[in-house]
This record gives structure tokens, sequence and C-alpha cells, in this order.
């Protein structure tokens, strides 16, 4: 048995430790928001967080994860009746096409205004280098990150709360993430 | 064709040139007996076969077309709703069922008619007829920017209209009132005289008895109230918070996981297998062979796949792990030998040699404009292979009976699906229900049911509901790729530069045939193809062969426009003086992209123009070219689709369509290495990322024209429109794609070109 804290839920899955997160959590916890996009850490789709850090999950084996905060789409909204500012955002702009890389985006963007909440260009072009959208809204996505990270403060200062401080980087976890290879 | 139904007969009779107009969009007699179970719930009136409202006043459109992101179903509702002045805000919307009654018209009558032309009083009523003759051909397809162009012209204006006139005359018979004092809107019938006002709701029990109106009244577009508005697309919501349900979010009790590798070489034959090892995996299940051949393919008609083997598990990532443990051995064939050079050179003798050519167009005396020309300029052009990667890769779930096959599947055309895989388990299409979800992009691609019939054939082996995922790398290696296509070009000039003939002979044709057809008015020419075929497999790629032919034939103009030492632009926009229509869109261009206003040195720009799908599209790309890296900045893109519905799902439409372009313009390259894919995930595969994505402006033009289409014109425009600003940047004249195998560091003049 392997515990993890999702969405700030314990929960324990019996499978091979050595199963990437992104099946555990499709199949073995049956949260389906967070997508397979290429099973090598190159397309973003299936991005979630690690103690606050955006990870791709179809390179991270669920050993290393044990006992860890992990966080999914389904748990990036502040509670059942409101949007994270980023959701908001997305629908104010129009984002989502066939909408399939979109959880990985809002993961990745979320990670960034809970670090970065006033992000340059670059910044955003850094951070959501990972994430492929085959149908090419990255300037609407674009758009919406920086629309939500002029909203309120507050806002962002409480998401960034409920989904956990960001932690000590550990170099462990990052070569085991993957970490994107820009194209 | 089946026996006619009486109004089926009055239908035919339009198809053969007669003048008996029948609502058909409308035909409860008919058709809304069939259909209602299959869309109705308990209390709503199914007012016709496209719309339905309930007690709540909530008024459905059931949308004859899939959603892999095009935003067509919103668009579609929005027709039907403005002409039944529904409540907007009361307006829902669900996918059509794959049933025959849903077959699609809009592809069929390119089947059955070619390009007859219907004349446009007959329009709105010949949906029906061609929804009686596709029945039979089982076609359901979302594809060729058709679903705003037919079926919201033809079907849900129609439908619309037509309930909203039914609304008025059971208010009229209800309320003995003469029909001329009703008004609409809002979901409401509304008698001013009297102060009388009811919901359609309350109407639609007795509208259904009626019998339909046969020529409802259409808005004119000065009565628009929901068309031509931006609304928010209702499928947005649920892709924010991870709740929109993909074919791959499927779970079914008691599932099991598949994944699948099929011969390498196209047609490829398993020789042997060595399953031992797998079979020992944890959690591996079973282990099948699945047998290629002849397929039925949808629209396709039918292919020749390769042999398979699927690995079955408990999860995934367990099928995928036994699966590169299975030990297979492929015979060898002819295919084996071939590669990316060899089909070039294939194209190059077929064209050099032009047996059996085949003529597109032709017009004036092109032999003797050669034989009188002052100078000639020649070129060839080519593309390579192209795979679609949408984001989700294939994946289909089956759960088979001993008569029945259920099926969860994302694709574009569900109908074909079902009847393929009733085909491949010898059920009648009766016996197979699809259940049509989100595509995770679709492109073209999910237009093949290869993967669905895979799904059915492993569950059907072991004997319990399976989910087929294919990687990445099999999504890359077995497509039914955009095909590499050699292009070669060569036209007559006179003393002064002056263009008098064009000629242009290409390998492999496929849809649309006017896609190498040029708008310029050039007095001699002579268009025409050769076969030159390869064991690569085909399939409709976004905008299909406008994507290979709009870079050709733009690229060409641009080469022309040089050799007579004219402005890109002011030569293109002198050729085209007799086409209004064009000349807006590319003057547009010019003018929102400050066409004439210098550029700095390493910089360029390059414009293009390019009608596809009914819709015409220039874009002007601005570019920077620094230490052999082309950079693209801007993107300047006008559109005239006739009438914008959504002017801002247009719009993403075309940003969609300008960033799959630049992909594939950029990077997208599929090289066949001994008889195979080379490529196998987007590291080596690339997509555009955030950083590379220009700045893109779209401009709309509402010309008033018949609606073309959205998801597939903005795309063919882009790759010439790069060439040609790439050439004003460094003199470097791009004749072949993509751009990553260029190295431009060197300005390199190629007037040596022209002779």
């Amino acid at each position: 048995m392997t515990k993890l804290i999702i969405n700030g839920v314990e929960r324990s899955v019996s499978v091979d430790p050595n199963t990437p997160l992104l099946w555990v959590i499709r199949e073995q916890l049956k949260m389906t928001g967070t997508k397979f996009g290429c099973g090598m850490a190159q397309c973003g789709a299936c991005t979630v967080h690690l103690n606050g850090k955006p990870i791709r999950s179809c390179v991270m084996p669920l050993s290393s994860v044990a006992g860890q905060s992990i966080t999914t789409i389904e748990g990036l909204a502040p509670n059942e009746t409101e949007l994270h500012p980023l959701q908001q955002a997305w629908i104010q702009e129009q984002v989502p096409q066939c909408g399939y890389c979109q959880s990985g985006q809002l993961m990745s963007a979320s990670a960034l205004l809970a670090n970065n909440p006033n992000p340059s260009d670059s910044d955003i072009d850094n951070a959501m280098q990972g994430n492929i959208c085959r149908c090419g809204m990255y300037g609407r996505i674009k758009k919406a990150i920086k629309s939500a990270a002029s909203v309120e403060y507050a806002l962002n200062a409480e998401s960034a709360d409920q989904l956990g401080a960001v932690t000590q980087y550990d170099p462990k976890l990052a070569s085991n993430a993957g970490e994107q290879a820009h194209g | 064709m089946g026996k006619w139904t009486r109004r089926g007969v009055i239908t035919s009779g339009v198809l053969l040139g007669g003048g008996l107009l029948v609502g058909v969009a409308l035909r409860p007699g008919h058709r809304a007996p069939a259909l209602a179970p299959m869309v109705a719930s308990d209390d709503e009136s199914l007012v016709n076969a496209w719309v339905k409202l309930s007690p709540d006043n909530v008024t459905t459109v059931i949308v004859p077309h899939s959603e892999m992101g095009q935003g067509a179903q919103t668009a579609l509702a929005q027709m039907l709703a403005d002409e039944m002045d529904a409540d907007w805000n009361l307006v829902r919307f669900e996918e059509a069922p794959a049933v025959a009654e849903y077959a699609n018209y809009a592809l069929g009558k390119g089947v059955i008619l070619g390009d007859a032309q219907i004349p446009d009083i007959m329009l709105p009523t010949v949906d029906g007829a061609f929804l009686q003759l596709t029945k039979a051909l089982g076609l359901q397809i979302t594809g060729g920017s058709s679903s705003i162009r037919a079926t919201g012209v033809l079907g849900m204006r129609v439908a619309g209209a037509a309930a909203r006139e039914m609304m008025k005359t059971a208010a009229s018979e209800t309320w003995q009132v003469p029909v001329a004092e009703l008004t609409t809107a809002d979901s409401h019938v509304i008698h001013e005289p009297n102060n009388m006002r009811a919901k359609y709701s309350e109407l639609a029990a007795a509208a259904a008895e009626l019998t339909p109106p046969t020529r409802p009244l259409l808005k004119e577009p000065e009565a628009f109230k929901i068309m031509g508005q931006s609304v928010p697309r209702h499928d947005i919501p649920s892709k924010v918070d991870g709740t929109a349900l993909f074919a791959m979010d499927v779970h079914l009790p008691d599932m099991l996981y598949a994944t699948v590798q099929r011969a390498p070489v196209f047609g490829g034959k398993i020789s042997s297998v060595d399953d031992t090892a797998a079979r020992q995996m944890p959690g591996v299940v079973d282990v099948i062979r699945l047998d290629g051949g002849t397929q039925p393919a949808g629209s396709l008609g039918t292919v020749e796949n390769g042999d398979a083997i699927s690995v079955v598990a408990e999860g995934y990532w367990q099928a995928k792990q036994g699966l590169s443990r299975v030990d297979v051995k492929w015979q060898n064939s002819v295919s084996n030998a071939v590669s990316s050079d060899t089909i070039f050179k294939q194209f190059d003798t077929d064209l050099t040699e032009k047996i059996g050519r085949k003529t597109d167009f032709v017009v004036g005396d092109v032999a003797e404009k050669f034989a009188k020309a002052d100078r000639l300029v020649d070129a060839d052009y080519q593309v390579p292979f192209l795979a679609h990667t949408c984001m989700e890769p294939l994946n289909a779930t089956a759960r088979i009976t001993e008569t029945h096959c259920e099926l969860w599947v994302g694709c574009q055309n569900p109908l074909g699906f079902r009847n393929a895989v009733a085909e491949t388990l010898g059920m009648d299409a009766e016996n197979v229900t699809v259940h049509n979800h989100f595509m995770g992009g679709g492109f073209g691609r999910k237009a093949n049911p290869d993967y669905a019939i895979q799904a059915a054939k492993i569950a059907a082996a072991v004997g319990r509901p399976v989910q087929l995922i294919w990687s990445r790398e099999e999504d890359v290696r077995q497509d039914f790729y955009r095909p590499a296509v050699m292009s070669r070009f060569r036209a007559a000039l006179d003393a002064q530069g002056r263009v008098q003939a064009w000629e242009n002979t290409y390998v492999d044709k496929h849809e649309p045939v006017e896609a190498p057809l040029v708008p310029y008015s050039i007095s001699s020419q002579d268009i025409g193809h050769v076969a030159s075929t390869t064991h690569v497999p085909f399939g409709a790629w976004r905008s299909v062969d406008h994507s290979q032919h709009g870079f050709f034939t733009e690229c060409f103009i641009d080469e022309l426009a040089h050799a007579a030492n004219m402005d890109a632009y002011e030569y293109r926009a002198a050729l085209l003086k007799d086409k209004p229509r064009h000349l807006a869109v590319l003057q547009k261009a010019a003018e929102k992209a400050n066409w004439h206003s210098p550029l700095a040195a390493g910089r360029g720009r390059g414009i293009a123009i390019q009608e596809s799908f009914g819709s015409l599209v220039a874009e002007v790309i601005e570019v920077s070219v620094a230490n052999g890296d082309v950079i693209v900045d801007r993107v300047v893109a006008v559109v005239d689709a006739g009438f914008a519905i959504s002017p801002d799902g247009l719009i993403a439409q075309i940003e969609s369509g300008i960033v799959y372009g630049l992909t594939a313009a950029l990077y997208g390259e599929i090289s066949i290495e001994n008889g195979a894919v080379r490529e196998s995930n987007f590291h080596d595969y690339e997509a555009l990322r955030m950083a590379q994505a220009p700045a893109i402006e779209t401009h709309i033009i509402n010309s008033g024209a018949d609606l073309g289409g959205a998801g597939e014109p903005g795309t063919p425009a882009v790759a010439p429109a790069l060439a040609n600003a790439v050439f004003n940047a460094t003199g470097n004249r791009i004749r072949q794609l993509p751009l990553k195998n260029h190295y431009l560091r060197d300005r390199i003049d190629e007037n040596d070109d022209v002779a």
C-alpha cells in the first residue's frame, strides 16, 4: 500500500510502486481530469503539483511521491462554488478549443502565479514552455494568465495557500520528473 | 436505395430538378417517431428532429456534428435558436446519436452530385433528400469545415424557423387569433392586441401535432439577434475544471486496458511472435494478435492495415511494459526498401514521364505561349508526410456481449464507426451503440475507425470490456498521413515580365478538387496531376490538399512577382482585379499589416491568399532571421467566411489553423526509413510552443457571400506567407518544407533559377 495526499485527502493505493503517478491518478483513483499525452514529459498534459511544484506525472514513479502532497486539476478551485482566478480567466478569454491540454496548462500556470503573482511575458513563456496545445491557443492562454494575475491579489494568495507553499527544491524529484526539454 | 416514403419521393423530385418544395427538416410523420425515443425524455416534446422542448421551456438543439474544439456545436445552436427566437439563456445542446436518421448530407451531397448546383430557391428544402441518400452511405462526418455552411444553413436555420412558425400556428389555433398578429421573442409567443403571452413549452404539445410548414421564412441578417454574436461556448466551463469527458475518461466495471503495436512497415505481416516474457509480467492478462488486411475505413472506403500485437493488462502502464517484452518478427516486404529519398525520386520520375497525366484545369493555348515566351520561370516544390498528433492519443473502449457492442470513442464520424465496427464483428449496425465523446483534437485523423475496430476485436477476444489506448509513439507511426507531394511549375513571361502561361503538374491528388487552382487572371493555364502511389497510408489532414497546394502556388506566384520585379502584394492585387472578394481580403491584410512600411535588416514580410471550403483567407507574416533560425514575429490574417455566426469562434479557429500550419511549416516532417516512420513523439516530431508562438491578429470581413468554413481555412496560407517572408528577409527561396531543414544564415540569391 502506498499513501498519497491528493487534493488534501489521504488516499491509499495498492499498485506496483514503479507505476507512473499519472496512471495511479487516472486508473486507481479514477480522477480523469489529468490527461495522458505523450508518456515522456514532452507535452505537459499530465501536469500536477507535487508539494506545489509542477511535475509531469507520466514519468513520476509512485514510489517517489509516497506520502507527499499532490494537487490535480480537480483540486485547483478553492472550493466547490468558486473557481480559481485562472479558471475564471480561461472562461473569460474563451481559451479552450478541444480542451484536452487545458488541465495541464492550468496546473503549470497556477504554479507560476503562486510563486510569481506578476509574471512578465518571458516568465510566462518559460513556465508554459513544457505544455503543448495542438489547437494553438497560446495567445489566449498568455492573455488569460495576465488577466488572472491582475485580479485582486488576495485571491491568488488564498489559492496559493490552498495549494500548499512551495517546499524546498529536491533535485532527486526534479530529475524523476524528467524536466521539460524545451522544443 | 430502399423504399422511398411519400415525402422521400417528393424530395427526390427536387433532386431531379422538379419544383416540389417540402420542409423536410420537419417531418413528424416520418422521422420524428423513430428519433423520439433516442433523444426525447419523458415530458419532452420533439418539435422536430433537431430541436426539442422540455416543460421548463428549455430548447435543446440536437447537433449532428462532433465537437473537437472547433466550437461548431455552439455556433449551430446559435443558428437554430436565432431563427426560432429562442431565449439563448434557455438553449442547451446535445450531440445527435449515431443513427442513420442523422446521416450528414453535406458530404453526401458532394459524393452523390459532385459539384452539381442546387438552385438557391430550393436550398432550404433539399436537406432531407440528401439525408435520405446519405443514410445509405452511412455518413455522419465532421470534416471539410462543413458544419456551419451545410448543416447550419440547410438544416439548423430551417428547423429553427419552422419550429417558430409552428409555435405561432399553435398559438393562433389555441387563442383563436390570426397568425399575422403574433410575434415571437425569447422563447415566447406574444399577442400584443390581447396582451397574451405563452411560453413555447406551453404550446409544444399542440405544435407537435401540426403539419410542418413547407417553406419557413428565414430571417434577413438585419433581424439576427444571436447569429453574429460572440456567445460563450457551452463546452468551455467543463474544460477548465477537469470534468469534460473524453473517451479515455470512461471507466466500466471489470474493464481491462490494452495497448497495441501495428507492423512498423505499413501493411506488414507478422512472421513470428514470442510472448512468453510478456505473459509473465505482472498485470498482463492476454497477448492478442490482430490480423491486418482490408478493413472498413468510414468515409475512406477501405484501407489495408498491417498486422498488430496487443497486450491486455490490468492497467495501461502494465500493458505498455508488457508490449515492450513481446518479441515480434515481421515479414520482409518490398516496402522495407522504401525511404523518403526513394519516394521523392519516384515523384520526380513520375513528374518527368507524366504517364497518364490527368488535367484539373486548362484554359488558353499554353504551348503557344511557351513557344513565344521571352523568359521562363520554373521550380519544383515539395512537402513531406505529416502526422496529425492530436493532443489526445487514439483510444476506444468497447464492451461486447453475444448480440451487442457498445463503443465509447471520440470520433469525427460516429455513424461510420458504428458501421465499421458492426461489419468487423459481423453484427447488424443496429446492435452497435456508439457513445461519442469530446475529441482531444481531431484534425482529420479521427475520421478513420481503425482504432475503434482494434478495441472491438480485443474486447471480443478477452471477453471483458477493454479500453484500448495507443502510445504516442504508435499515434505518430501509425497515422493516416497528409501525403508527401511534389509539384512542378513552369511559367512563360513576356518581355515586361508579365505572366502569359502557367503550367503545373503534381503527384497524388486527393480532395478538394479545386485545391491546386489559382485565382489569378492568367490567360493560359494547364494544371494537372499524375498518380504516384506510395505504401504510406493517406488521411485527411486539416485543410487536406489545400495545405500543400496553398504553399506551392502562393510561393510560385511570389517567384513570378520577383521575376517581374514587382512588389509581392501589388503583383497579386493586379492579377485579382476581376475578383473583388479576393481583392478585398488581400487589401485588408496588407493594410492591417502595414505592408509597405520598412523593416529592419534581417526581417522580412510575406503574403499569401487561399480560398478553401468556401472561405477566403489572406495572411501577412513577419519574420526575423538570426543565427540561422527563423522567428515568426507576427501574423495578420483576414478572413471572409461570408458571415461570422460567432465572430470570436471564427477568430479562434483562424488562430488555431495558423498555429497548426506554423508547426507544420517550421518543424513538421514524417520521414520514411526502411519502410517505416522514423519519428515517434514530440521530441522528434515537434509542435510549436508558447515562446515560439507569434502575435496573431485576425480581422473579419462579412461579405454576405455564402457561408464558408472556419476550422480549416486558416491553415493553407501560413506556409507560403512564411516562406515568402523568409525570402523577403534573406533571399532564400524555400521550396521544400519544413523550414528547420534549411540553413538560413547566408543570404543566397536564387535568381539563377530564372532561365
